[in-house]
C-alpha cells in the first residue's frame, strides 16, 4: 500500500499514542455486536447475549489485544504487507475458514475505535491513511486464499 | 431489517444531541468521504470540495437535514424519503456501494464527536438506521 510522507507520519504519529491492546478489544467488541454474524467464529466466547456482555466479555479483550499488534507489525512493513502476512493469510484460509469481507469490517471498527479514543485529533486526513493501511491488511490477509 | 423500540429510541435520543451540531457534522461527514473515498468525488465534479468549501457545508447541511427527516419519521421513513428515493434513482445514480462509505464516514464523525455517548449498541443502532434509509434510496434502481 502507497502511504505518502505525509500519511506515514499521520499514522505513526497517532499510533505512538495507542492502547494497542485496548483499541484491539473495542474494534473486536464492536464487531460482534454491530455485526452480529460475526459471532459464528466464536462459539467458545460464551456470553455475547448482549452489547455490554460483549464489550465486558474477557475472552474478547484477550482475542482483540492479540489482533492489533499483527496490525502494528503491518505499520513496520507497509512496503511489503503481502509477504508480512502471507503466513497468517494462509491460517485464515485453510485453519479458520475466515471470509476475508471480515478483514474489511473489523477495519472499519478498528477506525471506529481510533476515532472514538482520539476524537478531534483522528481528523479527516488521519482517517483516510488508516482506511488505507487497513484496506491493505485486508487485502494482504486475502492475498493467500485459494 | 426493522428498527426494535429500544433501537428508535437510542437513535432520536443521539439525534437530539446531533441536531445542535449539525452542519457541522455534516461537512464533517462529507470531508471525511471524500478523503478516503476518492472515487466519491467523482459524483461532485461542479463543486469545490476542499475544506471550508462553502458548497461543501451547503451539501453537508442538506445530507443531515434529510436524515433528521427519516428520524422524525422513523415510523414511516419510506414516506419521507420518497422523493429522495426517486432523486437517486432517476437523477443521480449514485452507485449503492457508496452509501456504506457515507454511512462508515458519518460513524466516524459521531465517533469522534459524541465519544461518552457513542458507545456498541448506539454504534449498532446508527448502523442498521443507515442501512436502512441506504436502502430506502436504493429501492428504486432497478
Amino acid at each position: 500500500v502507497h502511504l505518502t510522507g505525509e500519511e506515514k507520519a499521520a499514522v505513526t504519529g497517532l499510533w505512538a499514542k495507542v492502547n494497542v491492546e485496548e483499541i484491539g478489544g473495542e474494534a473486536l467488541g464492536r464487531l460482534l455486536v454491530v455485526y452480529p454474524w460475526t459471532q459464528r467464529f466464536f462459539d467458545s466466547f460464551e456470553d455475547l447475549s448482549s452489547a455490554s456482555a460483549i464489550m465486558g466479555n474477557p475472552n474478547v479483550k484477550v482475542h482483540g489485544a492479540k489482533v492489533l499488534p499483527s496490525l502494528s507489525e503491518g505499520l513496520n512493513h507497509l512496503d511489503n504487507l503481502m509477504g508480512t502476512f502471507a503466513k497468517l493469510s494462509e491460517l485464515h484460509c485453510d485453519k479458520l475458514h475466515v471470509d476475508p469481507e471480515n478483514f474489511r469490517l473489523l477495519g472499519n471498527m478498528i477506525v471506529i475505535a481510533l476515532a472514538h479514543h482520539h476524537g478531534a485529533e483522528f481528523t479527516p486526513p488521519v482517517q483516510a491513511a488508516f482506511q488505507k493501511v487497513v484496506a491493505g491488511v485486508a487485502n494482504a490477509l486475502a492475498h493467500k486464499y485459494h | 431489517m426493522s428498527l426494535t423500540k429500544t433501537e428508535r429510541a437510542i437513535i432520536t435520543s443521539i439525534w437530539d444531541k446531533m441536531s445542535v451540531q449539525a452542519d457541522a457534522i455534516g461537512t464533517e461527514t462529507l470531508e471525511r468521504l471524500f478523503s478516503s473515498y476518492l472515487q466519491t468525488k467523482t459524483y461532485f465534479p461542479h463543486f469545490n470540495l476542499h475544506p471550508g468549501s462553502p458548497q461543501l457545508h451547503a451539501h453537508g447541511s442538506k445530507v443531515v437535514a434529510a436524515l433528521g427527516d427519516a428520524v422524525k419519521n422513523i415510523d414511516n421513513m419510506q414516506v419521507a424519503l420518497t422523493k429522495l428515493s426517486d432523486l437517486h434513482a432517476y437523477v443521480l445514480h449514485v452507485d449503492p456501494v457508496n452509501f456504506k462509505f457515507l454511512s462508515h464516514c458519518l460513524l466516524v464523525t459521531l465517533a469522534t464527536h459524541f465519544p461518552a455517548d457513542f458507545t456498541a449498541d448506539v454504534h449498532a443502532a446508527w448502523d442498521k438506521f443507515m442501512s436502512i434509509v441506504s436502502s430506502i434510496l436504493t429501492k428504486k434502481y432497478r
